[in-house]
């Protein structure tokens, strides 16, 4: 490739955050260190029952005898768990009925990032919004519509009051407390989330949106989402995230859990843009994610899509755990990487029941100095007769100094499972960027049609708007200035 | 239109072009052939500005302004137009997708807003028609999966759509059959009118029955050796390219 393609693609990968800036509002933020007292105080906090207490304090022993993985393709960072704080409130917490009440300085901030959260937009009806503030919900959106058709969507902490009993059942039913380390973390002090229950036969009329921020410096982030899906249910719900700039990192070690009951269908869509740090990966944050569903009856449906763009480092692995016969799980990805960030990210799908059917489409695209790994298990459980895998794992290279890596595991237990994997690699050529510029396309959006046209399966799978959001995101990431 | 003076080129420092003089009006159609490595490519990439091309001396002005100046995409916005060899794929693109923002991103540089959406596909329509373009081949990926023939007919949808003032048709004939090179060459006669005019680079005399140039130049060794109409073809493709060698090296010889 000729320098001056070398130079833009090098300035396109060394392109500044764009979405960063600090909100200043008051915080009611709990003192740093994690020990038995940080729990219980969180809990008490939040009002919680006496159950609920004590399965956080049993995650926090489990958390306190796990060790570190070391199986990961990046080094771990150090991340002193006595130097955060876990707990962190807006002050101003008070129950709003219009948008006039909320702090105008986060409207702004939510303007700034783009999050549609204005009222033309709600009263549209086009998605509920309920959009989360480091660790509790400020506002609710919608809830009256969706009550009607028997919706549950609230904050977690309000499904803990008022939904206990749901709570209770399906709480780490599909991650348990000690599925991995920071799953044990997050079960024991997690903050606050988002709480789906879509009651039987009901398709829920509207596509539910929350977007996390992460905003309090020094303060972890440990979101809980948990959505049910019962019989013949159906929901589409949208997550999307961009954070503030920040200097120090930042640890968001989230649990979503999705139950799918009987001909029940739930589609998980996530665009994630936190930042990343800057050119020589400082700051930025950690996004070390538990996301994983169970298709428990027969004939359901998990469908994960992820757009991610953000954090210094990626470390998740949706899942969809096929426990109930011809049910399917599917997981679409683009994971963009560049300056230093590092991504290490893919699915497991574990097949347990009859006639179940996976479908795994990763797209990698990396730039800079960037590592994008995939890492996928298939696993065929010696119930699971006639089940079929199908990956598609794509790399896509920018720039000759970056790194994508491919790790499958298949593990099959029964011989009637029928398995495909496919996988390319391959580089923006200078040949498709003079193709697009001799038509009078600028560079920097001949790179975005590039990349844009290379994702468009996994894009493909997003609600509408999300998905011409998704696109933006891309090409605004590929984004420099051209010299 | 278009005018360049004595243009030395290099492709990885090795000297290509070596004194190229030549002369456009619009209007106008000249044709470049020459053997093999003669520089008729280079000729092409060079005035689309391709990165890896070296201009080491000379000049080019379109409509007066300094091309060799110009970024690849604003030469392209100015109204130059190369019609590639070979066609690049690029897989999940639509076609119309691409030719929308192109168009945009040239109707910008001229200060035009862009295009209603009804328009533009008013004018996808009528110019597919002009030039005998599938439908459904404009709503696929770009280029992705085309034959040979198809990726050319698509070279030339895009000039009809874009319009530019000089177009540079790059062995367009190669790899065509019979039947795929006449809808080329009636799509070329189609958009041909006095305010644009053509370079068509080819190697056979065939491509010319089709589209009948008012000049054609031989390129020899990074040099137009010789110039004449269309009559200079049809003695070029009796006598073949040895003759000119012999003959333009034993005038070198003197």
């Amino acid at each position: 490739m000729s320098t001056k393609d070398d130079e833009l693609l090098k300035e396109l990968a060394l392109e500044e955050y764009k979405y960063g800036f600090t909100t200043d509002i008051e915080m009611d933020i709990a003192p740093k260190g994690l020990s038995e007292d940080t729990v219980r105080l969180i809990s008490a906090k939040k009002n919680e029952p006496e159950w609920l207490l004590e399965w956080r304090l049993k995650a926090l022993r489990h958390f306190q005898q796990m060790q570190m993985p070391t199986w990961q393709n990046f080094e771990h960072p150090d991340v002193d768990f006595q130097d955060i704080s876990y707990y962190a409130a807006p002050k101003t917490k008070p129950k709003l009925d219009s948008m006039d009440e909320v702090d105008p300085e986060l409207l702004s901030t939510f303007a700034k990032l783009g999050i549609p959260l204005d009222e033309q937009k709600i009263l549209a009806g086009v998605v509920a919004v309920d959009a989360v503030f480091d660790s509790v919900s400020v506002k609710t959106t919608f809830r009256e519509k969706l009550k009607e058709q028997g919706v549950i969507f609230c904050s977690f902490g309000e499904a803990v009051q008022e939904h206990p009993e749901l709570v209770k059942q399906y709480l780490g039913s599909v991650v348990p407390q000690t599925d991995n380390i920071y799953a044990a973390l997050n079960s024991a002090v997690f903050s606050d989330g988002s709480f789906v229950y879509i009651p039987k036969g009901v398709r829920c009329p509207m596509e539910l949106s929350t977007y996390f921020r992460i905003n309090a410096e020094n303060t972890g982030q440990f979101e809980r989402t948990l959505i049910i899906a019962d019989e013949e249910a159906y929901v589409s719900y949208l997550e999307g995230c961009t954070a503030p700039m920040r200097d120090e990192n930042q640890l968001h070690a989230a649990v979503v859990e999705l139950i799918a009951l009987k001909d029940a269908e739930i589609k998980y869509s996530t665009v994630q843009n936190w930042y990343p740090g800057d050119k020589d990966g400082k700051g930025g944050i950690y996004n070390f994610v538990t996301k994983r569903g169970m298709c428990k009856g027969d004939n359901s449906k998990i469908s994960w899509t992820q757009v991610e763009t953000g954090s210094a480092i990626t470390w998740k692995y949706p899942g969809v755990i096929l426990k109930g016969d011809h049910s399917v799980g599917e997981f679409y990805s683009v994971a963009l990487t560049r300056n230093k960030q590092l991504a290490d990210t893919g699915t497991k799908m574990i097949h347990l029941g009859k006639n179940t059917r996976s479908k795994i489409v990763s797209k990698g695209i990396s730039a800079g100095l960037s590592h994008n790994s995939y890492r996928g298990l298939v696993k065929i459980g010696p119930g699971a007769e006639n089940s079929r895998n199908f990956t598609q794992c794509d790399s896509l290279l920018i720039g000759d100094r970056c790194g994508a890596h491919t790790f499958p595991y298949i593990e099959s237990r029964n011989k009637t499972a029928k398995l495909e994997h496919e996988a390319t690699t391959s580089k923006i050529g200078e040949d498709q960027l003079f193709y697009l510029t001799q038509r009078g396309i600028d560079p920097e959006k001949a790179v975005g049609l590039i990349v844009n046209g290379y994702a468009k399966e996994v894009l493909n799978q997003l609600p509408m708007e999300f998905a011409v959001e998704a696109q933006k995101l891309l090409a605004i990431s590929l984004e420099g200035s051209v010299g | 239109m278009l005018s360049i003076r004595n243009l030395h080129a290099s492709v990885e420092a090795k000297q290509i072009l070596k004194g190229l003089d030549l002369e456009v009006k619009a209007g106008e159609v000249h044709a470049i052939m020459g053997p093999n490595g003669s520089g008729k490519s280079t000729l092409g990439n060079v005035l689309a500005g391709r990165e890896a091309y070296e201009v080491t001396a000379g000049e080019v002005l379109l409509d007066g302004k300094d091309l060799l100046e110009l970024s690849p995409e604003d030469r392209a916005r100015e109204g130059v137009f190369l019609a590639f060899q070979y066609p690049v794929e690029i897989p999940g693109v639509s076609n119309i997708n691409f030719l929308k923002t192109a168009l945009n991103e040239v109707r910008a540089y001229k200060g035009l807003p862009p295009l209603e959406a009804k328009e533009f596909l008013n004018k996808v329509k009528e110019r597919q028609k002009l030039v005998e373009f599938d439908a459904k081949l404009a709503n696929r990926s770009l280029n992705e999966g085309f034959s040979g023939g198809e990726k050319k007919r698509n070279e030339i949808f895009q000039l009809a759509m874009l319009e530019p003032k000089l177009a540079i048709l790059d062995e367009t004939d190669s790899g065509l059959d019979i039947d795929a090179l006449r809808i080329v060459a009636r799509g070329v006669n189609q958009l041909r009118s006095k305010d644009n005019a053509f370079i068509v680079i080819t190697h056979y005399q065939r491509l010319l029955d089709y589209i009948v140039p008012d000049f054609v130049h031989v390129l020899y060794n990074g040099r137009i050796v010789r110039s004449g109409t269309k009559e200079l073809a049809l003695e070029l493709e009796e006598k073949g390219y040895d003759w000119i060698k012999e003959t333009v090296d034993a005038e070198g010889a003197v």
